[in-house]
């Protein structure tokens, strides 16, 4: 069937902000879609509040709107726009949930709108469980025995019915929102409570724990004809129980025959039939490990998060085919682009094995619950291939930049046998590590396998990694055992480190053996076609297949690797801009990532696609096949700035700012010796190596102090210290992650904070606006509301920060990107740090300045000057916008971590509110990150002692809303005193009714409390916004927050006025 | 002794599955030693090196498994990343050594009640790593000793990529597993290059008849989807339609799959006359897959044409095809590599469906020599739009290059036996 003619112009959803569970996949997977709908020549208008995502910009869509994701929006847009199809399957949940929406309203309808991908029904069927159950049953595939509940009484009767434990899972949430497995009735009752009110429609569903079982996912495929396939299957190595998008995970799946795999098989295809969806759908099973049972846990109908990594593990461009599909091509019509000789109607075959690992954010939320459950935590994964198991595994450890490279990692000899014992039946992300050291103990396999449910051939696997340690620690080393080491992807530092003989000797034993990395492609089909795509994996056993090209100029793009908090998809948005702009100026582009859920990972964005780990090792390797002629690491976050030192020793020439000035920006001395001849001020601070010599430097400063290590990315253990015992604390916790820099120790400085991006070609610079942020200094930049133009900065300190950061740049010889953090404070501008590279605002400063800052910047460091490239030097004229960057967060998933903000960042994403007024601006960034107030009209406001009187005026804001305001005793007084009604309540500890079943009653719109600077977390407050947060209440940790969010309300707009950012 | 699976009663097969269960132990044993070798390999200390010599001068070389016997075959890949076992104890794959393109081989070790005939009749066998342990609740075997058992030797640590661009590159070679360390070539090249695949339908081939009656309450189907669901089987039960399959080499899932639709089956010899079958007068006719050169098998394809001229349904299977389309009139030619493997898109031209077949063939229906007012392609591969199917005209015939019975791969065109026993319907009420 030939395309639709009636589809000329789409609407695409995108997914919002980046949160826990809904990530950069949806941009890899709305960016492949926007591109292939474009191809087709349909008009393309895209809806997403997320500024960082490649989708949104204008060479993607034809029309851009970076506006909040809701029913009103969309509606406006539709009517503005008059779109005749909306694509909702690209955009993950987000999306789905507003298709769904749309469609309840009855506005598509009315409108003459079609929903393209899927259908009001089949979403109903897939995503509501009682539909759902009914759907399974009537074509007789098995789901384990459930019942959607809408009160906790319900709940407690049903499952007492078919006993404990059970799964509870919400309806419509994302990422297992609140959901969890409960063994008695008290854990029933609190994750039920707390399930019932994250969930849309008020409904969780209680099922039979199938906890143990294996775990194991097909990504299948249809087209309007009825045509299926199965793009690929999946195995996680973590047993049902914990969630997919944290568990490591295997394609194509390990341990099942034949038989098993075309039993799930046909059921994931007769399911994707019986729903009735044209594009991708992703089905999970438990299966049971000793028979063919099996159950269906859940059904995807749409792209999602497995469904980038099935692309990526097959080559098989899934969202590429859904929109296709969507536009009523059949698969049968569909070119397979990999091969470009077969169709898009047939299976991937793999000739490898890969293997996705979580990344986890344990290392940001030192305090929090690192077990791991049915609600995800992982903020991003890293996914790795090759030629066997052991290697994959590997390389995806080391890919993970979590100072892991091998099973040895993690210690836990101190443990005796109980405790490790003890230690394995704790579902956590070092449990690979914990069996590993169980095996070296000779703990048998049964054994491990009872407790961890983990199949035995992935044991056995974990086996021979560490018989090969053993193996590599007893020697000698001969070249065969170097060979298997290498095999199974044993980086030489590790060898090294086992075998005792130094990592350089080993290096020149594997030269001189011919014991290097070959690549191997992946084409989709086993190599029974001749592939034409360029996407490669390395292993050490057989042939190389990857022909380092000779001719044009090359240049090495590194990218950022896994999404976490700090380095997020805004990287890839650069990483991916400047490959595109370097292959505009005629290079030959080669990148190199490991990170599945992004844009930089498509096949098709760069001439070559290294799929590998970000380590010098891997790098060179590919750069001795590869030689090209410069690397470029300014794009690539911290993860990229990282090899600069290791590039520049393989000879690799660094294009852009060189590395002695990267290093000059990182190193406190050098930095403070260039401040110094530019006269530029900075806090006054102190480089320190121990605690003793830190406290003797706040001492000096006089507290508060900013204690942080160097180079570190996202402030990481970055703390204010307000006294001795606070410096003890952090640099004990600084010290726990292996540090080989100094630590620095400055001076406090409360102001403004203001952010500046600029393009520099040496002589030249160009800055594209100023941003300041609402929160003032202390909390980190990427958890502060960013305003862009600066709103409250006199023409005297634009002047000073126009003339610092040209200063800084022709200091450090700046070609391409800087970016420089200020604090204003009265009259005086303080530098707090400059990154010679692109930031985390580079693409919010692009879209809403129409300046494309990454391309220029790429294009300065081929070589073009600004003016060359018709730019007028200097800060640019203010839009005439203003536009507004909010971090979203993503708290309520993980337990136990400490909400309150800090230098330490700690958001996952953004949304962007962009208007011609600030106040609109401020009210779409609220709106677009979920904050949707008022409902009870009721508050809590708590805060410290130096804060008391700033909150009057906000509270009196409040009150004016007709907020019924809660405060402890001490707040309560103050406002009293100062006529604002406040009701106090007694704090946790006291008898109730008190703060806490205050928020249990779920009530309550909206917390403010400002906790104490320092390590506070055992106190009243922690437990306080960690309940808020678990029950869904918004918290604010900053009056700054709170203020803006009393302005946003005052000024809701009837209706928003809708900006095509394409058009600006 | 041959067919002793076909023959025996299914019960009697999972009785001595649930014995070999209950010597879990001496299963457990053979791990260990498996194991045990393989940790020795790696630490360099035993190490029977094996190498595969290719036609065109190539060696590869590898860990011996299996037997160490040398063996010159013709080699071929197939691409499933499951079903190792039906691979190797499929009677098409007589006469060929098969590469695996999945690296990863042996990871559920051996289910006997999967086996698609009593033994390997793959002449060799070359993986890239053969695992350590096998993994799976049903296994009862190491693949490394049921190689050993069969005494078909094999090769692993090859670079199975290389070998398959190799083998795509150039087509389908003859090549030579051997434990031998050649200095000279030349004559072990001229031994490879002689190499043909002969006899194979006759070696293949079950011995004597026999039949396979599912009202007998002994013959327990043992495929996982009717054990699943055995309310499916209730449903198609009673058909009792009586067909004869033509045993040229069969996979046991074809009967398999027409003893589950409730038919009695007939297993024939390859010999077997026309004569003899039709007198038996079965419903339908079955003609099964089987290995080698279609061409060669001109008594057979005398027959099948007698049963052409009968009026009686007849469905056809891989080679089963080819020889309906030599029997009338139409040619067949070898392709560069054959089609093997779970993803081969097939559509059927009819309806305009796309089904992912699984495939196993080396040889093709040229479509180009069909006599119109004979037979007309009814399904067409989406990749290389070769003939994948033919539809008789004025006939109850249909046949299919692909395995509709898996076995291993994908289940989607089960349907065709339901097609078939339609045919058998209609005709009867005709």
């Amino acid at each position: 069937m030939p395309r639709n003619p009636d589809i000329k112009k789409v609407l695409m959803l995108g997914s919002g902000p980046i949160i826990i569970g809904q990530a950069a996949e949806f941009d890899y997977a709305g960016t492949q879609a926007c591109r292939s709908l474009k191809e087709e020549g349909i008009e393309v208008v895209l809806l997403n509040s997320n500024p960082a995502t490649i989708m949104t910009d204008k060479d993607i869509a034809d029309r851009v709107y970076i506006e909040p994701l809701t029913l009103e929006v969309v509606e406006q847009l539709i009517l503005k726009e008059k779109p005749d199809s909306v694509l909702p399957t690209l955009g993950g949940q987000a999306g789905l949930n507003l298709a769904m929406e749309l469609e309840e309203t009855g506005f598509l309808r009315e409108h003459n709108v079609r929903l393209i991908g899927t259908t009001a029904e089949t979403i109903k069927k897939a995503e509501d469980r009682q539909e759902f159950k009914k759907t399974m049953e009537k074509i007789g595939e098995p789901v384990a025995p459930s019942q959607v509940v809408e009160t906790v009484e319900e709940g407690i009767a049903f499952t007492n019915t078919i006993g404990y434990p059970v799964v509870l899972r919400p309806a419509y949430t994302l990422g297992g929102s609140g959901g969890g497995i409960a063994d008695n009735q008290e854990q029933l009752v609190e994750i039920l409570q707390n399930g019932l009110r994250l969930s849309r429609v008020g409904q969780v569903l209680v099922e039979r724990c199938i906890a143990g079982w294996k775990e194991i996912e097909y990504e299948v495929m249809r087209d309007s004809a009825g045509n299926v396939i199965t793009v690929c299957n999946m195995e996680n190595i973590d047993p049902v129980g914990v969630h997919t998008g944290d568990s490591i995970v295997v394609a194509p799946s390990q341990t099942l025959g034949d038989k098993e795999y075309q039993m799930l098989r046909t059921s994931a295809l007769n399911i994707i039939t019986e729903l009735g969806i044209t594009g991708g759908c992703n089905v999970q099973f438990a299966l049971h490990p000793e028979s063919f049972e099996y159950c269906v846990i859940e059904v995807n109908p749409r792209v999602s998060r497995s469904s980038a990594l099935a692309s990526k593990a097959t080559g098989y461009p899934i969202a590429k085919v859904a929109a296709k599909i969507a536009l009523g091509y059949t698969l049968d019509e569909i070119k397979n682009a990999v091969t470009k000789k077969t169709y898009a109607s047939f299976e991937p075959m793999l000739d490898y094995c890969v293997v996705k690992m979580p990344r986890l954010p344990f290392d940001k939320f030192i305090s929090a619950n690192r077990k791991l459950g049915t609600q995800m935590k992982a903020t991003g994964e890293v996914m790795s291939i090759c030629t066997n198991f052991e290697g994959a595994l590997m390389k995806a450890i080391r890919s993970l930049e979590q100072h892991v490279d091998c099973l040895r990692s993690y210690d836990f000899t101190e443990l005796d046998d109980e405790e490790l014992l003890a230690r394995l039946g704790r579902v956590d992300d070092r449990r690979i590590w914990v069996i590993a050291e169980a095996l070296r103990r000779g703990v048998s396999y049964e054994k491990i396998h009872g407790i961890t449910r983990i199949d035995m051939w992935f044991i056995d696997k974990l086996a021979a990694l560490t018989e090969m340690e053993t193996a590599l620690e007893k020697g000698p080393l001969s070249l065969e055992l170097l060979r298997e080491a290498k095999r199974m992807e044993f980086p030489d530092s590790v060898i090294a480190r086992l075998s005792g003989i130094p990592q350089e000797e080993i290096k020149r034993l594997r030269y001189e053996n011919g014991i290097t990395a070959v690549y191997k492609m992946v084409d989709t089909c086993a190599a029974e076609f001749e592939a034409e795509t360029p996407y490669y994996y390395s292993c050490f056993d057989g042939s190389n297949e990857a022909e380092g090209s000779r001719g044009r100029k090359k240049v090495l793009v590194l990218g950022s690797g896994p999404i976490r908090i700090g380095q997020g998809i805004e990287f890839d948005f650069c990483s991916v801009h400047s490959t595109w702009a370097f292959s505009k100026e005629g290079y030959e582009t080669v990148i190199v990532n490991n990170n599945p859920e992004t844009v930089s990972t498509d096949f098709d964005i760069a001439d070559k696609l290294y799929f590998e780990p970000l380590t010098p090792e891997d790098v060179e390797s590919i750069v001795d096949i590869e030689k090209p002629d410069g690397a470029v690491v300014q794009f690539g976050g911290q993860t990229a700035i990282k090899l600069t030192e290791s590039l520049m020793k393989m000879g690799v020439p660094i294009l852009g700012t060189a590395a002695e000035d990267v290093d000059a920006a990182e190193d406190r001395e050098l930095f403070d010796r260039i401040l110094e001849r530019c006269r530029i001020p900075r806090p006054a601070g102190h480089t320190v190596f121990t605690a003793e010599e830190a406290k003797k430097a706040a001492g000096e400063l006089g507290y508060p102090v900013l204690v942080r290590p160097s180079y570190v990315l996202g402030g990481q253990g970055m703390q204010i210290c307000v006294s001795d015992s606070d410096i003890d604390e952090f640099i004990g916790i600084i010290n726990q992650i292996a540090q080989d820099h100094p630590i620095l120790v400055d001076k406090y400085i409360v102001g403004k904070e203001i952010e500046i991006d600029a393009v520099c070609d040496g002589t030249d610079i160009l800055i594209p606006g100023i941003m300041e942020h609402i929160e003032r200094t202390g909390i980190h930049s990427g958890d502060s509301i960013s305003v862009y133009p600066a709103p409250s900065i006199t023409p005297a300190i634009e002047a000073k920060l126009v003339d610092y950061t040209g200063r800084l740049a022709a200091a450090l010889h700046v070609k391409g990107m800087i970016n420089i953090q200020f604090i204003v404070a009265g009259d005086d501008v303080y530098i707090i740090e400059v990154n010679p590279r692109s930031s985390r605002t580079v693409p919010y400063i692009s879209k809403v300045t129409g300046i494309p800052i990454v391309p220029l910047a790429t294009q300065i460091i081929c070589g073009h000057t600004l003016r060359e490239l018709g730019y007028e030097p200097g800060l640019q004229k203010k839009a005439d916008y203003v536009a507004i960057k909010m971090p979203v967060f993503s708290f309520e998933k993980i337990r136990g971590a400490d909400i309150s903000l800090g230098p330490e960042m700690k958001s996952t994403g953004e949304c962007l509110g962009i208007a011609r007024t600030f106040n609109e601006a401020l009210y779409k960034a609220f709106e677009g990150a979920g904050i949707k107030l008022p409902r009870y009209k009721n508050m809590i406001i708590t805060v410290k002692d130096e804060d008391k009187q700033d909150v009057v005026e906000i509270a009196r804001r409040f009150q004016k809303f007709g907020y019924k305001i809660f405060s402890t005793k001490g707040t309560a007084k103050v406002l009293c005193d100062n006529g604002v009604k406040a009701v106090a309540v007694n704090k946790i500890e006291q008898e109730s009714p008190n703060l806490l079943d205050l928020i249990l009653g779920h009530q309550i719109d909206l917390v403010i409390d400002t906790p104490q600077q320092g390590a506070e977390r055992s106190h009243d407050g922690f437990i306080i916004r960690r309940n808020a947060i678990e029950t869904g209440v918004t918290v604010l940790t900053s009056l700054d927050t709170a203020g803006a969010l009393a302005t946003s309300m005052e000024n809701r707009a009837e209706k928003l006025t809708l900006i095509d950012i394409a058009a600006l | 002794m041959k067919k002793q699976l076909k023959s025996l009663p299914v019960s009697c097969i999972i009785l001595s599955i649930w014995a070999c269960m209950k010597q879990a132990d001496k299963g457990s044993c053979r791990e260990r030693r498996a194991r045990r070798r393989h940790t020795q390999r790696q630490k360099g200390m035993t190490n029977m090196k094996a190498y595969l010599i290719l036609e065109d001068g190539s060696v590869l070389e590898g860990q011996c498994i299996g037997s160490a016997r040398e063996t010159v075959s013709e080699i071929v890949f197939n691409t499933s990343m499951t079903g190792y076992l039906e691979v190797l104890t499929d009677p098409s794959y007589a006469g060929q050594a098969v590469v695996m393109t999945y690296p990863l081989i042996g990871n559920y070790g051996i289910c006997r009640a999967d086996r698609e005939s009593d033994r390997i009749w793959a002449d060799g066998f070359i993986v890239r790593e053969l695992s350590r342990i096998p993994s799976n609740f049903r296994s009862e075997d190491t693949i490394q000793h049921f190689l050993e058992q069969n005494d078909i030797p094999g090769i692993s640590g090859v670079d199975t990529r290389t070998l398959t661009k190799l083998l795509r590159e150039k087509g389908t070679m003859n090549g030579m597993i051997t434990t031998t360390r050649y200095d000279d070539l030349d004559e072990p090249l001229r031994r490879i290059r002689e190499y043909r695949v002969r006899g194979a339908v006759k070696r293949t081939s079950c011995a004597a008849k026999y039949v396979i009656d599912p009202s007998d309450p002994s013959e327990e189907p043992r495929s996982v989807r009717t054990a699943r669901r055995p309310e499916s089987l209730v449903a198609r039960a009673g058909h009792g339609k009586r067909v004869a399959l033509l045993d040229l080499g069969a996979k046991a899932n074809i009967a398999e799959s027409l003893v589950e639709r409730g038919c009695r089956v007939g297993v024939y010899p390859c010999d077997t006359k026309a004569e003899e079958i039709l007198a038996d007068a079965p419903d339908g006719i079955m003609l099964s897959n089987g290995p080698g050169d279609p061409k060669e098998n001109t008594e057979i394809i005398a027959q099948i044409r007698r049963f052409y001229d009968s009026d009686i349904p007849i469905f056809a299977i891989c080679l089963g095809h080819q020889l309906m389309a030599l029997a009338t009139g139409a040619d067949t030619f070898k392709l560069k590599y054959g089609h093997r493997g779970g993803n081969h898109p097939v559509k059927d031209l009819e309806t305009g469906r796309v089904y992912i077949t699984s495939q196993n063939h080396g040889y093709a229906v040229n479509a180009e020599s069909l006599d119109p007012a004979v037979a007309v392609p009814a399904f067409v591969n989406v990749n290389d739009g070769t003939n994948e199917g033919l539809r008789y005209v004025g006939k109850k015939i249909i046949t299919v290059q692909y395995h509709p019975e898996a076995c291993p791969g994908p289940q989607d065109s089960g349907y065709l036996f339901d097609r078939f026993i339609e045919m058998m319907e209609v005709n009867a009420d005709a």
